[in-house]
Order: structure tokens, then C-alpha cells, then sequence
């Protein structure tokens, strides 16, 4: 199998006023393509900390990050970006969809600074993962006007456009109702049924219980790593 | 999708902030052309008023000029008559004639030939003008039985100067038979124009009656030289050449009487120097007081100028002076709104700033989405704040009211390169106000805003 993803003894202490606090302590963790893979652990564990140290956003202050066989901290800021864009997709419980775009400029947004493909690919890719979301009627509604599901679908086609090899979702399912939680939590599966790398960082048992494998963490370090069956 | 679009979209969705960093824009660079345009126009304002009054200062001068030289001709030609009136220049007489007895009685007693004012005339003199032939003498005349003692004098008229032009006679021969007289003879005989006089026996019609003069004029009796030579036994004798308007001034008086003596040897010379003097004085009194006029007049015109270049040159530095405080301040007040309006954008767009570096937009991409928008503002407001600012300027500067064209206030380079330059400035003042917020935009670490 291809590795997408390989931690290996990452460390990051987070410095401030009342202190030192180690968010990830000597963590190793390999993703290969098609894994679905669920990090849990309670609040201020490390997971959203891990997950930001997996898709190049925060520089670990020890260990090796390897993404797609490439180390994107050993890049320059601006290759490092070129490298998350073409490689690595996101999705946040809290959307971060820009509010003045419309569904499908939100799709595209990654092509800005992936320019890959050509615009007019780009753009039916675009219209056909916003079908595949289910999206077609909203297509150049703002996020103001969309449900929660549907931004979180939104931002899971985004993600999805430059056709990442790596998926890191954070707590995607915390602001959604049941149904759209089923919904998005499939789509993580499917993409990694079709060969990517898909790491979830929740606390919901239910959403873990759709990964192939779970991550215990706890005061930033691995405390369990068991094979699942996915359901 | 590109930046632009992003750029665009966001424009649209807040459009507060963005009109708002426009007019901030607008205001900033409005203010400069405005206070640019004023000053402009007060310059501009400044040449025209001390352009008018240098015109009218001339005009006045030029007036002041004809009126000295046509009050300086009426003068002249006052002088010429009033010395015709108060007698002769310089008298040509025998040289036996005794002075004293002329004086004293106002006798003239020795003769010379009538031919020397012929010679005279004929000569190249140049010093003596208007000369008369005279025969003189005391005789007495009678009308309706009463007799009058008068000065009888026998002239031919003026003899004109042959090397000269023509010159306007100063008095005219009196024809034979006819007699000119003084006013106190008309009076003490009760003569009036036609009636006879008789003289020496001889009756003669009264041609003209001469106004009071207050001198000997007025007991005087004038008729033809010949019949005078004829009734007093003198034919071809004279008494006195009178010359008229020697031009004998000062030193030029031993001029005349070299030369006269010269060509009529046997004469001497009695000038009525303090005539010409007071004439000569007059003259030059006259000249100088011309000459002062003028003088006061440009000197008077010059302070005129003087103190309202003056005036003006306060009034621009006046202006100059506060535009130089407000217009700074205006600015620097723009400045920082136009700062703390993209510090509030920025603080409005963490999350998006944060999502788009996550999903691989670069930190020069970010500064490029801030900038870009920066560029707009600069534009717009610099264009609409040049516009405004040079209507205001127009407007306030009394430009219209004073027939100022705008071309006239672009005559000045600086003006022109200002509107012309006024768009790129407002885009380099929006981005130096909002250069900070946009750096920190760019260096918004995107995993601390997706951690909040």
C-alpha cells in the first residue's frame, strides 16, 4: 500500500503566559491511501493540534512530517502552500466557508492557487462535485443562505477539488444533525474507498466508528492505535 | 476563479467598508486638489488684479502725461501772448540814444536807417525772432475839439525773417489811413471804431480799439510806419527794432548782442531780461513741476502696485500657511481611518484568510487580495477626490465669478502634474494606510485562526 501520511516521534509544545503546554508528545502515525482513519481522545488531547501538524498548517517542534513521500516543513512557505493546495484537503467543524462566495466559487476556491488544470476542467469538476453533493439547486447561494449540512457539504467539495491525496477533517460532524452527519461521514468514507487518506479528528464514538482504524490520544500522546472494521 | 474575483465579491459584500475607505480616499485627496486648486486660483487671481492695476497705473500716467503736455502747450502759448502783451524782448536802438531818457521818459530821440531791420531779416540770425520796425514819439491827437497827449507809433508790421519758416504773425501792420489805439485814448476821447482821430494834423479812422492793458498800450496810438516817418519828418528813419521772443535766456543774451551787433554795427541792445527770465523760469518751473507730476504720478502707481503685490502676496501666504496645517492634517486624519477601516476588514476576515492559506493561497497571494482592493479604493476616491477637489477649488476660489478658465489655472505645471498624478498618489496613500493591516493579514498564521 502507498503511505500518504507518516508522523514519526512529532512533538509540539505550545508556549504562552501561564506556560508550557505539550499538545503532541513523540506522536508516530502512518496513513496509507484508502485508510480511513478516526483520532479520538477528550478535549485538549492534541487532536486538532495533530491534525494541523499532518497537513503542513503547523510546523511540529520535533519529529518528521511526510506527506505524499514529500516533508512540506523542509519546503518554503510558499512551495509548502503550492504543496497543501495540489495534496491536502480540509474540512472544519466551523465550515470556514468565505462568506461572499457562491457554492461553486467556494468549490473553486482551491483552484486559485492550484492551477493545475485548466480553468474550464477545473470547472466541471467543480459543477459535477457539487452535484455529487447534492448541491445543484444551491449553486450560487452564499453560505448565509445555506443549511449547516449544506456548508459542510459545500466544504467537503471543496476539499475535494484539486483531488487531495490526503483529507483531514476536523470534528466535521459537530454541527450537524444526525442525517447530514451520516451523509458527510459517508462521503469521507467513499473518498477514501477510491484511494485517499482520510484523517477524522472527533470525539463522536458513532463517527469513529465509520474509520477503518482509531487513534486513542490522550495528553498528546498515542494511547491506543486498533485496526476497525469499518461498519 | 482568481483573486480578482474574490476582490470583486468582497467589495460587494461589504460595501460599507469599501465606500467608506473611498470617501476617506475621496476626502484626503480632495482636500489636496482643493487646496491646490485655491491656491492656484489665488495666484491666478493675483496676476490679474496687479496686471489691471499696472494698466490702470499706466493709463493714469499716460493721461497724466498728455494733460502736462497739453497744459504745457496751453502754457507756452499763454506766455507767448501775455509777452506780447507786456512789450518786447529786447529793443534794437541807435547807438546815441540815450537809455536813461527811454527809460526814465520813455523817449526815443536818435534815429537809424528804417534799412537795418531789412538787413536783419535778410541775415542768418538766429537768436532774435518777430521783428518790428518802429518810429516812437509823445505827440498829441484830437477828436471832437479835445486834445490827448499820446505815444504815437508808426509800424509796418512784422518784417519776416527770410532763412526762417513762416511764423504765425505776432502783430499785424496797421493799414495807411487806419489807426489802432489804446483803451484809455477811446476813453479820455469818447472814440469808438470808424470815428476820425486826428494826428499831427491828419485824420485817421479808429480800425481797432484795444483792451485795457495796464501799461503804456493803453496811451498808445498805432498807424503805418510811412505815414508816421512821413508826419514826423523821419522817411526811411527808425527809432527801434523791436525783436519778439528772443529766446534770450541767461547767458544767451551776449549771444544775441554779439551777433547784433555784429550785422547792425552802430546799435545797442536793451533786453528786457527779467521778462524773459520770468518767462524762461516760468517755463522751466512749469517743466519741473510737469516733470514731478509725472513723477508722483508713476511713483504714487508704483506704491499702488507695491502694496497690493503686497496684499496679495499676504493673502497667499496666508492661505498657504493653513493649507499647509489642514490639508496635512486632513490627510493624516484620512489616513488613519482609512488604516482602522482595513484593520476592521482584516479582523472581519480571519477566518476566510485563515481557510484560504489552509487550502494553499499564498501569503503574496493574501497581499495581493488586500492590496488589490487598496488599488480600488486608490483609484476611485483619487479620481472622484481630484474631480471634487478641483470643483471645490473653482468654486471657493472665486474662479468662475473672476472669468478664470480652467486652462488658465493648468497653465501652472504643478496643478496639472498634481491631477494628472492625483489617481497613483491616492493609491500610494490608501496603501501606505492600509499597508499595515494588510501585512498582517498576509502573516496570519492560518493553523491559530482554524484553531479558534
Amino acid at each position: 500500500m502507498t503511505e500518504i501520511l507518516d508522523l514519526q516521534k512529532v512533538c509540539k509544545t505550545y508556549r504562552g503566559r501561564s506556560g508550557e503546554v505539550r499538545a503532541v508528545d513523540g506522536v508516530s502515525l502512518s496513513l496509507d491511501a484508502g485508510e480511513f482513519v478516526a483520532v479520538r481522545g477528550p478535549s485538549g488531547c492534541g487532536k486538532s493540534t495533530l491534525l494541523l501538524l499532518s497537513g503542513g498548517l503547523l510546523a511540529p517542534d520535533s519529529g518528521d512530517v511526510t506527506v505524499a513521500g514529500e516533508e512540506p516543513y523542509l519546503m518554503s512557505t510558499d512551495a509548502r502552500s503550492r504543496f497543501r493546495a495540489a495534496n491536502i484537503g480540509f474540512v472544519f467543524q466551523q465550515f470556514h466557508l468565505v462568506p461572499y462566495l457562491s457554492v461553486l466559487e467556494n468549490v473553486l476556491a482551491p483552484s486559485i492557487a492550484n492551477k493545475t488544470a485548466a480553468a474550464d476542467e477545473t470547472l466541471t469538476r467543480a459543477r459535477s462535485l457539487v452535484v455529487h453533493f447534492g448541491l445543484e439547486d444551491r449553486i450560487d447561494h452564499v453560505p448565509g443562505e445555506l443549511s449547516s449540512g449544506e456548508r459542510q457539504r459545500t466544504a467537503l467539495a471543496r476539499a475535494l477539488l484539486n483531488q487531495p491525496k490526503l483529507l483531514l477533517a476536523d470534528e466535521p460532524t459537530g454541527n450537524l444533525d444526525e442525517e447530514n452527519a451520516e451523509l458527510v461521514l459517508t462521503h469521507l468514507g467513499e473518498f477514501a474507498a477510491s484511494g485517499g487518506a482520510v484523517l477524522l479528528v472527533t470525539h463522536d464514538a458513532s463517527a469513529a466508528a465509520r474509520a477503518s482504524r482509531t487513534v486513542f490520544l490522550d495528553s498528546g500522546k498515542v494511547v491506543t492505535d486498533d485496526a476497525a472494521t469499518a461498519s | 476563479m482568481s483573486i480578482t474575483r474574490l476582490v470583486f465579491n468582497e467589495i460587494r459584500h461589504r460595501k460599507l467598508n469599501f465606500v467608506l475607505t473611498i470617501l476617506s480616499v475621496t476626502i484626503a485627496v480632495g482636500c489636496l486638489t482643493g487646496a491646490q486648486t485655491l491656491l492656484r486660483s489665488d495666484e491666478v487671481q493675483t496676476d490679474d488684479i496687479l496686471a489691471a492695476k499696472k494698466t490702470e497705473v499706466e493709463a493714469a500716467v499716460a493721461e497724466r502725461v498728455k494733460t502736462v503736455e497739453e497744459a504745457g502747450k496751453a502754457h507756452q502759448d499763454f506766455v507767448r501772448k501775455e509777452m506780447l502783451k507786456l512789450g518786447f524782448n529786447i529793443l534794437i536802438l541807435p547807438e546815441e540814444q540815450d537809455v536813461s531818457e527811454l527809460l526814465l521818459h520813455g523817449r526815443l530821440t536818435a534815429t537809424m536807417p528804417e534799412s537795418y531791420v531789412d538787413k536783419l531779416a535778410q541775415s542768418s540770425v538766429m537768436t532774435v525772432n518777430h521783428l518790428l520796425p518802429t518810429v516812437v514819439k509823445r505827440v498829441d491827437v484830437e477828436h471832437g475839439g479835445t486834445k490827448f497827449d499820446v505815444v504815437l507809433q508808426g509800424t509796418r508790421g512784422e518784417v519776416p525773417i527770410l532763412n526762417r519758416g513762416q511764423k504765425k504773425m505776432l502783430l499785424a501792420a496797421v493799414p495807411p489811413g487806419s489807426v489802432v489805439i489804446g483803451s484809455e485814448v477811446q476813453k479820455k476821447l469818447g472814440l469808438k471804431k470808424a470815428d476820425t482821430l486826428t494826428i499831427l494834423g491828419e485824420d485817421f479812422t479808429v480800425a481797432t480799439i484795444n483792451k485795457p492793458t495796464g501799461s503804456i498800450d493803453d496811451v498808445t496810438v498805432w498807424i503805418d510806419l510811412k505815414q508816421a516817418q512821413k508826419l514826423l519828418g523821419m522817411e526811411n528813419l527808425i527809432n527801434t527794432i523791436f525783436a519778439l521772443e528772443c529766446g534770450c535766456v541767461g547767458d544767451r543774451l551776449a549771444q544775441i548782442r554779439a551777433e547784433v551787433s555784429a550785422l547792425l554795427p552802430g546799435t545797442q541792445i536793451v533786453e528786457e531780461e527779467a521778462k524773459a527770465l520770468t518767462r524762461a523760469e516760468s517755463r522751466a518751473k512749469a517743466e519741473e513741476a510737469a516733470i514731478q507730476a509725472l513723477a508722483d504720478e508713476k511713483a504714487a502707481g508704483e506704491a499702488t502696485l507695491r502694496r497690493t503685490e503686497e496684499t496679495r502676496i499676504d493673502i497667499e501666504d496666508r492661505n498657504a500657511g493653513l493649507a499647509g496645517v489642514l490639508v496635512p492634517l486632513v490627510m493624516l486624519g484620512c489616513a488613519l481611518w482609512i488604516g482602522f477601516l482595513a484593520f476592521g476588514n482584516v479582523r472581519e476576515r480571519q477566518s476566510e484568510i485563515g481557510i484560504l492559506r489552509a487550502i494553499g493561497l499564498s501569503s503574496k497571494q493574501i497581499l495581493t487580495l488586500f492590496l488589490s482592493r487598496t488599488l480600488l479604493t486608490g483609484i476611485v476616491g483619487g479620481v472622484v477626490g481630484c474631480l471634487l477637489g478641483l470643483q471645490f477649488g473653482l468654486q471657493f476660489g472665486a474662479a468662475e465669478s473672476l472669468g478664470i478658465t480652467v486652462s488658465r489655472l493648468f497653465e501652472d505645471g504643478d496643478l496639472k502634474l498634481l491631477v494628472i498624478l492625483a489617481p497613483i498618489l491616492a493609491v500610494v496613500f490608501s496603501a501606505i494606510a492600509s499597508w499595515l493591516p494588510a501585512m498582517m493579514a498576509a502573516k496570519q498564521d492560518p493553523a491559530v485562526v482554524l484553531q479558534e
